[in-house]
């Protein structure tokens, strides 16, 4: 099948946004240097990133769409808490019901379903 | 018993200073099939695998618990599994069947499984399925962009050299873990410095490369590693949850992944469980796709003289390389740790990788010589670009690489270095001096730059990561200072982030940036004319390498004035003292110095003293009919009175001809004009004399060179078209004269 959506910032850069809802094209170098533009801004947002989730799924990459979904989750999440929950994760850190309650957080606070299903199927195997 | 000098020579040799050991199963010291592997075989139930290679889901390890929740396609599990591994193999190879439908069964076979497709390959048959199986079709190539003094000035030359010789990702990282900030920073200002572009990244500890990445500093990660055996990834300290968590943490924001894996790690650390390295490489590519990674470096990358040490080593890396592949993974594969200390051995290995192509070639080229790769790699590095380029050139190759020019490059390289010391500047940070700049330019390795203030570098590359310094303050400190393009690009590659295209598997970045990835650029090769071909464009930029001159110069220039002035048909000698010395049709005329640039007038010389010598007499004449040594020589013997010549062609390959032997029969003949000093023409023509008087004589000693050839035979090419031009079929042999040198003022 023919992909004709990728890639978006060429075919389709009217649906990218920043974060902060600034259009595509208005990332300009003027921008940045008047100082309307911020790090926050060139970020990617969970709509682009679920939009090319659906194009790896649409070319048969199940897993990379999984993974560009739970992007999409943690695309909120804070980067402290990012970093606090891949820590738990390793091996010895978290008990199983640490881990549960990051994942409840997730859930909870950043509507993260597919990340705390990720993490709870971690918690049993560990 | 006597000892052998060829057996002491061979002993030697750079490949007897590589490690060789027999299988070792037990330990798995084992490239395929350990007999302690398990037999292929799956069952499924409701959906979920609940056997694996034999073991009942009770019994999975975390692996195989990984593996079997995300790694196998369930509806097709049973299908492709029922098949024979044999008849899979064939599909990798069978033009007729495209990727795709070898993907799709792929998807659904067991580690064990593929293991036995993969050992059904002989190494071309795998490098076949490499050109069909890597997921985008345009090849490529990563460098290593590092040095021992970690000095920003020449981290950012040598990443901007990097990327206009054509680099598309460039990786660096770290002796001491705390300059992080600052490589991260001077490669990404390098990288958008020249003509192209290219991802940038800093192989840290983990949680530092995802700040990093977080401050756009850079824009991929490649370190995923992960392991084929649950101690072994214990050991690696992640498990395969965390790294799969990890891969969408770095998605989150807009940042490349690529896992790493390899075979020989397990044996390494000691937890291979007597399972082969393909086995569990296997099991570590499974669960780099479980994990949702969309690609892998892998091809044993640091271990790569273990698997080598072994029976079937090289073939056995390149089938880790292509079962990445056949699990639809971006393959960046290897190439970058040092594999042999044999220069022909290491350029072997690499023909499996670079003829098929694989998204990225290298996985680290070492851009600079290997003393500064902190990798510990440069198995290929900066000094032998130019073999690399002409390896592309020879097989018509596109490995990734452009031939460059001197001028292009310093001018590169110095933009890169006067925009880091700008940075450096409006930072505040610890000075980059006009003198590192200068010689990060012309630098051929750290040792060309001076000392830095280590302790207070450290100190402020500390300070400028707690301030969180990023991506968009590196912008305006270029932009400021003068350097709006290079803050142009480096804002364009931030963008990428908003978009996420090179999210999507094997993607690269193409000036604009413009994103090529198997999503806009799938690889399609089913047979001959398909898949990725190289354009007239890219041809022509291999093609012309710095070092091709203009055949059309060569030997161009004309003599000044002639040497020999024809006098008339030259008539059949009468004398028996006589010796004639029959030239081409270009010598001393079009042409006026052998290939060695003997001047003609001293080559005639030196011929007719070594006549004189032996009391004979020469007579030159010019042969216009033939430009061909034995027939020149032997039109020559037919005129000369003493019934013997001395044929020579402009290029100065020269014959001893006598009256009744066949044309391409000689006396003597000195095929290799390279080897022939005016002294050797002297004894020619004493040889020739002594062969008139019918004495024994003892042929002129002529010395081996085996690379005369070699280096002279384009000349010679030349030089003889030149002398052809110069024939006119039918006319006689011509009396010529010697205009004496003085006359020629």
């Amino acid at each position: 099948m023919k992909e004709d959506r990728y890639p978006l910032a060429e075919k389709q850069p009217h649906r990218l946004k920043t974060p902060s809802g600034l259009a595509f094209d208005q990332i300009t170098l003027e921008a940045v240097l008047a100082g309307s533009i911020t790090m926050a801004d060139l970020r990617v947002t969970p709509e682009a990133l679920e939009l090319q989730a659906e194009i790896a799924r649409a070319a048969g990459r199940t897993q990379l769409a999984e993974n560009l979904g739970r992007a999409a989750e943690l695309a909120r999440v804070p980067e402290d808490l990012i970093l606090r929950i891949y820590n738990a994760l390793r091996p010895g850190r978290a008990t199983r019901a640490e881990l549960e309650r990051l994942a409840a957080q997730l859930e909870k606070d950043y509507q993260a379903p597919r990340c705390a299903r990720l993490i709870r199927e971690a918690a049993e195997a560990i | 018993m006597a000892s052998s000098k060829r057996f002491q020579d061979r002993a030697g040799r750079a490949i007897n200073r590589d490690s060789f050991i027999d299988e070792w199963p037990e330990t798995g010291l084992i490239l395929f099939h350990s007999p302690h592997d398990p037999t292929p075989q799956i069952r499924v139930e409701n959906g979920r695998i609940v056997e694996l290679d034999g073991a009942p889901e009770a019994g999975f390890d975390l692996l195989d618990r990984f593996i079997a929740r995300y790694a196998i396609d369930c509806a097709v599990a049973e299908e492709a599994m029922a098949m024979d591994s044999a008849a899979i193999a064939r599909m990798l190879t069978d033009i007729h069947v495209p990727r795709r439908e070898v993907v799709r069964v792929c998807a659904g076979l067991t580690p064990a499984k593929i293991m036995d497709v993969a050992s059904r390959l002989n190494v071309v048959e795998m490098m076949m399925a490499l050109q069909k199986m890597r997921a985008r079709r345009t090849p490529s190539n990563q460098a290593h962009v590092t040095n021992r003094k970690e000095n920003p000035a020449l981290l950012a030359a040598d990443a901007a050299e990097a990327v206009q010789r054509g680099f598309a990702e460039l990786e660096t990282t770290v002796g001491v873990s705390r300059y992080a900030p600052f490589n991260a920073l001077a490669i990404l200002i390098g990288s958008q410095t020249g003509r192209g572009t290219a991802l940038t990244q800093c192989a840290v500890e983990e949680s530092l490369g995802l700040r990093l990445a977080f401050l756009g500093l850079t824009t991929y990660a490649e370190t995923l590693s992960v392991y084929g055996t649950e101690q072994a990834f214990r050991d690696g300290d992640d498990s395969p949850w965390s790294k799969a968590f990890l891969a969408s943490a770095y998605a989150s924001r807009g940042i490349k992944v690529r896992f790493t894996s390899g075979t020989g790690s397990e044996a390494l650390m000691g937890h291979a469980e007597g399972h082969s390295m393909i086995y569990l490489e296997t099991r570590c590519l499974m669960a780099v796709k479980g994990a949702g990674s969309q690609g892998v470096q892998n091809g044993s990358i640091s271990c790569i003289a273990l698997p080598e040490s072994l029976p079937g080593g090289v073939r056995g890396v390149l089938a880790e390389n292509l079962i990445a592949a056949m699990l639809d993974l971006e393959v960046a594969s290897g190439n970058d740790a040092m594999a042999s200390h044999s220069e022909i051995r290491k350029t072997a290995k690499l023909m499996l990788q670079f003829l098929p192509g694989a998204d990225f070639i290298f996985s680290g080229y070492s851009s600079m010589p290997r003393e500064d790769n902190l990798f510990g790699g440069g198995n290929f590095d900066a000094g032998d670009l130019d073999d690399y380029n002409i390896l592309q050139r020879d097989m018509q190759v596109d490995g990734g690489l452009r031939p460059v020019r001197e001028p292009e490059i310093l001018a590169v390289r110095r933009r890169a270095a006067c925009a880091v010391q700008a940075v450096f500047r409006e930072f505040g940070l610890p000075p980059v001096s006009d003198g590192e700049v200068e010689a990060a330019v012309i630098a051929r390795s750290s040792a060309d730059l001076p000392d830095r203030d280590v302790v207070a570098d450290l100190e402020a590359a500390g300070e400028f990561l707690n301030r969180g310094r990023n991506g968009l303050d590196v912008i305006r400190a270029l932009a400021r200072n003068g350097f709006e393009d290079i803050a142009a690009k480096i804002l364009a590659i931030q963008k990428l982030r908003v978009a996420g295209d090179h999210l999507q598997t094997s993607a690269m970045v193409l000036p604009g940036p413009r994103v090529l990835s198997a999503i806009n650029d799938p690889n399609d090769y089913q047979g001959p004319g398909t898949g990725y071909r190289l354009s007239p464009e890219r041809w022509r930029e291999i093609a012309s390498v710095p070092q091709a001159a203009d055949p059309r110069t060569i030997g161009a220039a004309a003599a000044a004035a002639p040497l020999l002035e024809e006098a008339g048909e030259a008539r059949a000698g009468l004398d028996p003292r006589e010796i004639v010395i029959a030239v081409g049709p270009a010598f001393g005329g079009t042409l006026d110095a052998t290939l060695l640039g003997l001047p003609h007038r001293d080559v005639l010389e030196a011929l007719i003293a070594g006549i004189e010598e032996e009391g004979l007499k020469a007579r030159v004449v010019r042969i216009c009919a033939t430009s061909d040594c034995g027939f020149i020589g032997h039109a020559g013997a037919q005129l000369s009175g003493s019934g013997i010549s001395i044929g020579i062609q402009s290029k100065g390959t020269t014959v001893i001809h006598r009256r009744d032997l066949e044309p391409l029969d000689n006396l003597e003949l000195f095929p290799q004009a390279p080897n022939l000093t005016l002294e050797s023409y002297r004894v020619i023509g004493r040889n020739a004399a002594k062969y008139a008087r019918r004495e024994p004589v003892l042929p002129v000693p002529v010395q081996i060179d085996n690379m005369a050839r070699l280096k002279y035979i384009v000349k010679t090419t030349i030089l003889h078209l030149r002398e052809t031009e110069q024939v006119t079929p039918g006319k006689p042999p011509q009396e010529v004269q010697i205009i004496a040198a003085d006359e020629r003022e």
